[in-house]
C-alpha cells in the first residue's frame, strides 16, 4: 500500500532522469537545501526553545512528526488551524480544545489547557509549529500571547 | 529518444507493479500453514465484525458511509472474497454481535437489534428495535462494545470519558477525584436484557466497575464468563515526570485482560497493573509513586501486555479449522499505540494467548503481524492498516477488520 503512494513520485523522478533532466533537478535540490540551511541557522534559538517545549508538552499526543492520532488527536501537518488566525491558535493552547470539528473531522481526545506555560514558551512552541510539519506562517510573539491571555481573564 | 524513454518507463512500471503485488500478498505475516485473503476492502472505518451461522459478515462502521453504518458482506460462491455488499443502519458506532435470530449493533449511546431471517439476512434494515438508550457519550472512550451470554443478557462497555479521573482531565498537577464520580455511569460494563426495549441505566445493572475503557470483549462459552481487554491509562511521564521516565511511561501501565464476575472491580482510576513488577500499583493521582501498591479488592488480570497497544478486539476461538492448540485460546487485535512517543510505537498486530480451562496455558505471542505495512512506526498516522475487530466464521476462519482503510482479512489454515 505504501508503494502505491510512493510510486507516482518515483516514476516522475525516474522519467526525468531518463530524459536527462537529472542535472537540472539536482541543481534545484542543492539551491533549495542551501536556502533551508540558511533559514534554519537564522532562527535556531527560537526553534530550539520551541522544539523543547513541543517535546515536553505536545509530542505525546501530536506525535514526533506532528501527524496526530487518527480519530483521537488532530494533525498539525500543513494545518489551517496552525497557519491561520494567531489569536485562535494561542487560545487553543491557553484553554484547550474538545468537541470541535477540525478540518471536517471530529477528534475524541480532549486537549488540556496549557495555561501554566509562560508567554515566552507558548510563543516559542507556536512559532516552532508554524514553521515545521510542512507549515509556513509568521512567528508568534510573547506579547501576542500575553494579550490573548489578558483577554481570556 | 522519447520512444526509448517511454519503453523504459513502461518496463519500470511493469516491474514495479509485479513488486507491488508481491508486497500485497505478503502484507500480513502469519505462522506456518496459515494464509489470508482480502475478504473485502475500502469499507472505511471498519470497527467490529460478527458472522451469522450462514457466513454473512456484518461490519460496524465508525462513520456512516454511503448511507450505512453497518455493512453486510456475502460470499455466496465461497471463494474467500465477498462479492455482495449491502449498507444499512444510519448510525455510527463500534459494537456488533450475532446471537440467536438477532443482529445487535451499537451507536456511541444506544444498542439496537435487528431480526435475522432464515438466511441470516436482516429482514427489516430500516426498523431496528432500540433495546438500550441514553448511555454516557462524551466522545472520549465513547465506543459501546457489546457481547452476549447464553442467558439472554447483553453486556455493554461504557468507557470512562477520562484518562485518570483527575479534576481536570489530562492536566499536570490536577488531583484525582476521590471517590471518582465517573464510576456511577461509566468506567465499567453494564448488563441489560437483550429482549427488552428502551432500557437505560435504571433497568440495567453495573455488572463490573473500575474499568477505564473496554473495547475488546467476549463471552467465553467454555467457562461461561465475561472476558475483557482494558485500555490502560495514558501519560504517566507527561503528568508525573518525577516518578516516571519516557521509557517507563511507554511500557506502563499494562494492557490487561480480566475475567469478570458479577460485581468485580478492575481498580481504575485508583490503581493500575505493572507487568514488570507484577503488582497492582497505586495511581499517582491518588498518592502513588510508581512503587506503592494498592487495590487489594481489585481483581488481578488474567494476562498482562505491554502498555498502550490498544486492544480493540477479543475473540475466544471455538472452531476446529485451526490446529488444536488454538482451540479455546484468545485472539486479541491490538489497534496500535500512540502514547509510547517519543519511543517507537507498538501493537498493530493480532496476538494469541493459548488457554486451558479458562486460564492461560502459555505466554502471549504475535499471531498476525505487519498490518501497518512499515518496518517501524514513529507515529500512528504512518500505519496503512490497524487491526480492530475479530470474528470467527462458521467454518472456523478468523476475520480481522482494519479501521484505517476498511480492509477485512480472512485468515484460514490448511495442513
Amino acid at each position: 500500500m505504501l508503494n502505491s503512494v510512493a510510486r507516482p513520485w518515483f516514476n516522475k523522478f525516474e522519467k526525468n532522469c531518463f530524459v536527462k533532466r537529472g542535472s537540472y533537478l539536482l541543481l534545484v535540490l542543492v539551491v533549495f537545501t542551501g536556502i533551508n540551511v540558511f533559514a534554519q541557522t537564522a532562527s535556531n534559538s527560537v526553534t530550539d526553545k520551541g522544539k523543547e517545549v513541543y517535546d515536553a508538552n505536545c509530542l505525546a499526543c501530536h506525535q514526533i512528526d506532528g501527524g496526530g492520532v487518527p480519530m483521537l488527536t488532530p494533525s498539525l501537518v500543513n494545518a489551517e488551524y496552525v497557519q491561520g488566525d494567531k489569536v485562535r491558535l494561542i487560545n487553543v493552547v491557553l484553554k484547550g480544545l474538545q468537541g470541535v470539528e477540525v478540518n471536517g473531522e471530529m477528534y475524541d481526545n480532549p486537549m488540556p489547557p496549557l495555561a501554566h506555560l509562560s508567554d515566552e514558551d507558548i510563543a516559542a512552541v507556536l512559532t516552532y509549529v508554524r514553521n515545521n510539519f510542512s507549515n509556513k506562517a509568521g512567528p508568534i510573539k510573547k506579547e501576542e500571547v500575553a494579550a490573548a491571555r489578558k483577554a481570556t481573564k | 529518444m522519447k520512444k526509448i524513454a517511454f519503453i523504459l518507463f513502461a518496463i519500470s512500471m511493469a516491474v514495479l507493479s509485479a513488486f507491488d503485488n508481491r508486497i500485497q500478498q505478503d502484507s500480513i505475516k502469519l505462522p506456518q500453514g496459515f494464509k489470508f485473503q482480502i475478504f473485502a476492502e475500502g469499507l472505511g472505518t471498519a470497527r467490529h465484525i460478527a458472522l451469522t451461522p450462514q457466513g454473512n459478515a456484518y461490519v460496524k462502521l465508525g462513520k456512516v458511509s454511503n448511507g450505512g453504518g453497518i455493512v453486510m458482506l456475502q460470499d455466496a460462491d465461497k471463494d474467500g472474497k465477498a462479492e455482495k455488499t449491502t449498507a444499512f443502519g444510519n448510525f455510527a458506532g463500534t459494537g456488533i454481535a450475532v446471537k440467536g435470530n438477532y443482529l445487535f449493533a451499537s451507536s456511541d449511546s444506544e444498542v439496537f437489534r435487528y431480526a435475522l431471517d432464515a438466511n441470516g439476512v436482516v429482514s427489516n434494515p430500516d426498523k431496528p428495535e432500540r433495546i438500550v438508550k441514553g448511555l454516557v457519550n462524551k466522545r472520549q472512550h465513547a465506543s459501546k462494545s457489546i457481547t452476549l451470554d447464553n442467558k439472554g443478557n447483553v453486556y455493554v462497555n461504557i468507557g470512562a470519558p477520562s484518562n485518570a479521573c483527575q479534576e481536570v482531565d489530562r492536566t499536570k498537577g490536577s488531583k484525582g477525584m476521590m471517590p471518582c464520580p465517573i464510576l456511577d455511569s461509566a468506567g465499567g460494563v453494564w448488563q441489560f436484557n437483550s429482549a427488552k426495549l428502551d432500557q437505560s441505566y435504571a433497568q440495567g445493572k453495573r455488572y463490573a466497575t473500575g474499568l477505564r475503557n473496554i473495547v475488546g470483549l467476549d463471552w467465553n462459552t467454555e467457562t461461561d464468563q465475561l472476558y475483557v481487554m482494558q485500555h490502560g491509562r495514558d501519560m504517566l511521564f507527561q503528568l508525573y515526570p518525577e516518578y516516571f521516565d519516557a521509557k517507563q511511561s511507554a511500557e506502563l501501565p499494562s494492557e490487561v485482560m480480566f475475567a469478570l464476575k458479577d460485581g468485580d472491580d478492575g481498580g481504575w482510576p485508583y490503581i493500575y497493573y505493572d507487568h514488570i513488577q507484577k503488582k497492582k500499583i497505586l495511581a499517582p493521582e491518588f498518592g502513588g509513586d510508581g512503587k506503592k501498591t494498592g487495590g487489594e479488592k481489585a481483581v488481578d488480570p488474567v494476562v498482562a501486555f505491554p502498555g498502550h497497544m490498544g486492544p480493540n478486539g477479543l475473540l475466544f476461538y471455538k472452531g476446529s479449522m485451526f490446529p488444536e492448540r488454538y482451540r479455546n485460546g484468545a485472539f486479541i487485535a491490538f489497534h496500535g499505540s500512540w502514547n509510547r512517543a517519543p519511543e517507537k510505537q507498538k501493537g498493530y498486530f493480532v496476538a494469541f494467548v493459548p488457554f486451558r480451562g479458562g486460564k492461560p496455558s502459555g505466554e502471549w505471542e504475535v499471531f498476525a503481524d505487519n498490518f501497518a505495512g512499515v518496518e517501524s512506526i514513529d507515529s500512528p498516522g504512518q500505519a496503512q492498516h490497524r487491526p480492530c475487530g475479530l470474528a470467527e466464521g462458521p467454518d472456523g476462519a478468523l476475520y480481522v477488520t482494519d479501521d484505517v482503510k476498511g480492509t477485512i482479512y480472512k485468515i484460514t489454515y490448511a495442513k
